[in-house]
């Protein structure tokens, strides 16, 4: 193997230097989140920075969010939200993307340029009218409501991710899977699909990443009934006079959990996915 | 009798038209090669045999059975890709065993046929592996495997030896046509490689330009060319061409002004020529030779020599700049940059009118 050219000692300090101090800037945050939340009050305020000392540690955050708030309630609607939804973005937004790059349909372009405003108009814009309907259809207060407008909001994304990626599958292999034989149903599934998983890796955790932080779909269609997902039964920490920053910080780090284990199992396709993307 | 005829085929794609009017026959057991230079619609042609492309105008029929509106399984056909279209998620097995699975096949049976397969092509070894983990000789013999397998009526090959190297390419060429042998199926071929052609054929179908210029067996091709296209395409190196004026014509032949001002008698020309007439002189590398030797001579100084051991090339250009090609003996003393005569017998000259059309052919010898 031959290595590149040294570049200068200098510039290569100031790169490193530039990723540290991004890098810093990312995860500090969430840093201070883990670190307070086995803080005991005081010691937040006082030395918010600090780690905690024999002192200072304190669980009890935790235990005012797992005895005294529904939190296992509130992950589990969270949970059931973000994963109904994922699957219906990914099994729709596959299919469509597929139908939307092989088949020469009428309205086939239509129907991307749809997809792309889709991905250029926030849905929020819509609030009104969604909570309009779900109230129409008797939905408000229910997870259904939430998974249903998730999977609106994720799919334009996705189909448009997705359609680039079964663009890069060589049009051999499905020409080939006709000649032998195979159903368009089954091409899908056992050729291009499987081929499609890193693909599928990386439009997984861009939808699920807004999904599970979201607070305004929540608020506005499923604020009560014990429907309620996590960011928004964090809020009943948060009053207008007094906020239980024990509780609060300890209900963050919980819901941060979920996210960190999906990158990990899922950050060797991720990378992949997004490079093979990048570069064609 | 899975013949294959299509009756006035045309395709187009948007505006432009790709193949025009195509009418062949192949017959069952021929081995059967679309030749062309790139863009000239052969793959196009192969992928409407196939069914993946849709026929614009006219009738495909295989075994009698017009197959117009099927889809290509239910054709009977098996296609091997240029680029060996393996499923890459998949081992070896499985890319055999894939189509035979979706067509209903009995487990064992299945079974039985993919390690059949495997045997004939010495697969048995690589079953387990995927395709990332094979050469790509071993790529395209999964890729070949795939088709026997299904036992079609008709086998279609896509520019499969393009991807190999020169060695492993005439190997697998040879495996083709000992294959074809062996399984007595009819296979359609298409290549841009004259030699693949002219080796692997027991009829080439010559295309440019989306028309069938001429097909035949391949010897006639290489001796009879209904024209220039033809002659210049099939053999290697190519032809030579000289142009020419018809001086006089009679019953005993005719003389032509050659291009560079001789003048040459040929004997015995079928055709009728008129005086003033615009020809084309066209003869073969290997059937000229250095020296006086013939009635059709022609001097020149040489560009280049190409020795290759049991021949030699020589590339010369006339005086007024036709470039002549010439395979002398493998020991010849010729040198690049001396002046050369080169003739040939008037048997061995083919002859060509203004629009590429032959006129008359090499005597072939008996």
């Amino acid at each position: 193997m031959t290595r590149p050219i040294a570049r200068p000692r200098l510039g290569r300090i100031a790169v490193h230097g530039a990723l540290l101090f991004y890098t810093l800037v990312a995860i500090g945050p969430i840093l201070l989140i883990l670190v307070n939340a086995f803080k005991s009050r005081r010691a937040i305020f006082n030395e918010p920075l600090a780690l905690p000392t024999a002192k200072t540690f304190s669980l009890i955050g935790f235990d005012k969010v797992l005895a005294k708030s529904d939190f296992g309630l509130y992950f589990l609607n969270s949970l059931t939200v973000t994963i109904g939804s994922v699957a219906l973005v990914l099994a729709a937004g596959a299919m469509a993307a597929w139908a939307l790059t092989e088949y020469r349909f009428r309205g086939n372009a239509f129907l991307g340029l749809y997809m792309a405003i889709g991905v250029m108009v926030p849905i929020r814009l819509g609030s009104v009218s969604i909570l309009q309907l779900m109230v129409d259809l008797n939905l408000v207060n229910t997870l259904t409501a939430l998974i249903l407008v998730y999977t609106a909001q994720g799919l334009p994304l996705a189909i448009i991710l997705l359609a680039e990626f079964i663009q890069q599958i060589p049009r051999d292999l499905r020409d080939a899977a006709r000649c032998d034989g195979i159903g368009e149903y089954h091409i899908f599934w056992s050729v291009i699909l499987p081929l499609l998983r890193p693909a599928v890796a990386t439009v997984a955790v861009f939808t699920i990443v807004p999904i599970w932080n979201d607070l305004w779909f929540p608020l506005i269609l499923a604020p009560g009934n014990g429907k309620q997902t996590i960011t928004l039964g964090v809020q009943q920490f948060i009053g207008q006079y007094v906020i239980d920053w024990n509780a609060v910080i300890a209900s963050l780090s919980l819901a941060i959990a979920p996210i960190l284990v999906l990158y990990i199992l899922f950050s060797r396709q991720l990378v992949r996915g997004l490079t093979a993307g990048a570069v064609k | 009798m899975p013949d294959v005829t299509l009756r006035g085929i045309s395709k187009s794609f948007g505006t432009t038209q790709i193949l025009h009017d195509i009418n062949l026959e192949v017959k069952d057991g021929e081995f059967c090669v679309f030749v062309g230079p790139s863009g000239c619609g052969k793959t196009t042609l192969l992928r409407i045999i196939a069914g993946l492309e849709t026929v614009g105008a006219g009738e495909l029929s295989i075994g009698g059975r017009r197959v117009n509106e099927l889809a290509p399984a239910e054709r009977r056909i098996a296609m091997v890709f240029q680029s060996y279209a393996l499923y890459p998620h998949m081992t070896v097995y499985r890319n055999i065993a894939f189509g035979l699975k979706f067509s209903g096949g009995r487990k064992a049976e299945v079974d039985a046929k993919v390690r059949r397969t495997a045997e004939i092509l010495h697969l048995t070894p690589l079953l387990n592996r995927k395709p990332r983990d094979l050469s790509g000789g071993q790529r395209q013999r999964v890729a070949i495997g795939r088709a026997i397998v299904r036992e079609p009526s008709v086998f279609l090959f896509d520019e499969p030896l393009s991807n190999l190297d020169a060695a492993l390419r005439v190997n697998t060429r040879i495996e083709i046509a000992k294959l074809h042998r062996q399984l007595a199926a009819t296979m359609i071929y298409v290549t841009h490689d004259q030699v693949e052609a002219m080796t692997l054929a027991s009829k080439i179908v010559v295309l440019n330009h989306g028309r069938i210029e001429q097909a035949g067996a391949p010897l006639e091709l290489y001796h009879r060319p209904r024209n220039l296209f033809v002659a210049g395409f099939i053999g290697s190196p190519k032809m030579n061409l000289i142009k020419g004026r018809v001086v006089a014509s009679d019953a005993e032949g005719a003389r032509i002004a050659l291009a560079d001002g001789r003048e040459t008698r040929l004997r015995k020309v079928e055709a009728a020529l008129a005086p003033g007439q615009e020809v084309t002189l066209g003869i073969r590398p290997e059937h000229m030779s250095a020296g006086q030797g013939g009635p059709v001579a022609l001097e020149g100084s040489v560009d280049a020599v190409e020795r290759l051991g049991e021949a030699s090339y020589v590339y010369m250009h006339l005086a007024d700049g036709t470039n002549i090609t010439l395979r002398s003996p493998g020991d010849s003393k010729v040198e690049p940059g001396s002046a050369l005569t080169v003739s040939a017998a008037s048997g061995a000259v083919h002859l060509f009118d203004a629009d590429g059309l032959a006129l008359a052919h090499i005597a072939i010898p008996a």
